[in-house]
């Protein structure tokens, strides 16, 4: 059993603007869907399957579905924040698998740099015990960071090369929030915010969205575009363990074996990988996580131009990523998809192409690495892997 | 100095009034599970290792290390004007690693390995908030 080969992706379609104040939240959900639907030579009428998380407007899936006229056999609304989509790629890959849908459409709507807030999650049985304290978002990331650097000797220097190899990809991509190639010099030289993270530790606040649709074999042989094989896929939930929570390690370490073991593939195989930045400690921790490196060796693995594509040792988020082009909602997950979709259909921007992209990775680290999160890998290939 | 931190009245429900009740009497109580002795955090009547319901209520000692901090330049709701502050995980010399704030200091002068004291801030419910500070005088 496992998905390798259950599913593809036959569409992706990431909204161009990163402002949009102008459009409801379900507009947006309706432009994205319909764009990776036309990406993929289908329509609204083919889709029976339907994936959003739990921050779509209405309840789970319900009005969404209702807003775009759908009448799906299967629905999920998992939430596992920026991770939701990556998690959907596997869900919806399983429930095609099953027979349960044949077109599943995933989209992904935020309106975060308009709005300027943040949405809170409901509060769980924990929230008594953290949030008297003043944890914020790069509070939380920040002690991941200073944990790293004690045990480790990660430096500021080493979680900048990360903004810096975004940086030079996402001068190639016109849509990109922050298209300037910036310095080490620089990122360290940025306003301190939640120490050790910088200000250009940080990823952007964007308005936007994304969608992706997924289709069963039988359909993918209808369909002209090119395809892009779903070969495995893991998630974990990491929490604080009953008080026992270690801030140097995220539960990459265990979505990526669960992917790569339903691949058949390891991390040498990997040509290109999208791995989520909302800050830059979360890229170095998955990328030891992942076994791209030894845990503790993610700093010497990103020095001198270690994630750059197209030649690095491995170049990720080619895009730009969250720390330069987009962070739609303040969720990563669905642009680590598209980016890894646009590899490995040789439609990267060609100053970043990685040559002969064959076997992709996406990795997202949902909602907050400092207490709890989400991890979700998925690993990708062309059509013929 | 970050001594005057705000101190917003924490979520408290059916499980947890007792914690808090007690720690307006300055005690931090720890539940301990009585079927395999692990000590569990956040606070519940659940053992994180055995699955264990019974627990009993112990006062902690009161004295910690600092497991990892940062110095948050610009809180956010009640923290909004509070200016730089700590934000830590302290394991409590019985194991477990809590969130809090160290207090009582210069913000920029805690590290990772210190040794903190644990201090009580009042809130204006019933309950009072677990914070550390500098164990040794700086």
């Amino acid at each position: 059993m496992g998905i390798r080969g259950a599913a593809y992706v036959a569409g992706a379609f990431e909204h161009p603007l990163r402002e949009i104040p102008h459009l409801s939240l379900a507009q947006i959900h309706a432009e994205v869907a319909l764009g990776a639907l036309a990406d993929s030579g289908l329509s609204l009428a083919d889709v029976d399957g339907y994936f959003c998380g739990g921050d779509a407007p209405g309840i789970g899936p319900l009005n969404m579905a209702e807003y775009l006229g759908l009448q799906p056999s299967y629905v999920d609304s998992t939430e596992g924040g920026g991770a939701s989509y990556l998690q959907h790629v596997g869900h919806a890959c399983a429930a095609i698998a099953a027979g349960k849908c044949n077109v599943a459409l995933i989209t992904l709507a935020g309106k975060p740099r308009t709005t300027k807030t943040i949405a809170l999650p409901p509060p769980g049985p924990d929230a008594g015990f953290e949030s008297p304290f003043g944890p914020t978002t790069v509070g939380l990331y920040a002690l991941v960071a200073a944990r790293h650097m004690y045990e480790y000797g990660t430096t500021s220097e080493d979680l900048a090369e990360v903004k810096v190899a975004a940086s030079l990809h996402a001068q190639h991509n016109p849509n990109a929030l922050l298209r300037k190639p910036v310095t080490v010099e620089e990122v360290v030289a940025s306003p301190m915010v939640s120490a050790p993270l910088h200000r250009l530790d940080c990823c952007v606040r964007t308005d936007g969205g994304g969608a992706v649709v997924l289709v069963s074999p039988a359909v993918a042989s209808t369909l002209q575009r090119t395809l892009v094989k779903v070969l495995g896929h893991g998630e974990s939930l990491k929490h604080t363990a009953g008080g026992r929570i270690d801030l140097t390690y995220t539960g990459a370490v265990w979505s990526g074996p669960r992917a790569f073991d339903e691949a058949g593939v390891t991390p040498r195989d990997i040509g290109y990988a999208s791995i989520y930045d909302s800050f830059t400690i979360a890229v170095l921790e998955a990328i030891e996580d992942l076994g791209f490196c030894e845990k503790g060796e993610g700093g010497r693995f990103v020095r001198n131009g270690g994630l750059v594509a197209p030649f690095g040792r491995l170049p990720f988020n080619t895009d730009g990523g969250g720390l330069c082009n987009n962070h739609p909602g303040n969720r990563g997950g669905m642009t680590k998809l598209i980016e890894a979709v646009r590899q490995l259909r040789g439609e990267a921007h060609p100053a970043v192409q990685v040559p002969d992209c064959e076997l992709a990775l996406a990795h997202a680290t949902g909602v907050l690495l400092g207490t709890r999160s989400v991890s979700s890998t998925v690993i990708l290939g062309r059509a013929d892997a | 100095m970050s001594g005057n931190l705000p101190s917003p009245i924490p979520l408290m429900d059916e499980g947890t009034t007792a914690f808090w009740q007690a720690t307006t009497q300055g005690k931090l109580l720890l539940p301990i599970c009585r079927s395999c002795g692990s000590v569990i955090w956040y606070p519940r009547a659940l053992c994180h290792d055995c699955s264990s319901t019974e627990v009993d209520w112990v006062p902690a000692g009161g004295l910690g290390t600092v497991y990892s901090c940062t110095v948050v330049g610009r809180g956010e709701g009640a923290y909004k004007d509070a200016g730089p502050y700590v934000l830590a995980y302290v394991e409590l010399a019985e194991g477990p690693r809590m969130l809090t704030n160290v207090v009582d200091c210069d913000p920029r002068s805690v590290r990772i390995g210190d040794q903190v004291a644990l201090v009580f801030a009042q809130t204006e419910g019933y309950a009072a908030l677990p914070r550390f500070r500098p164990a040794v005088s700086q």
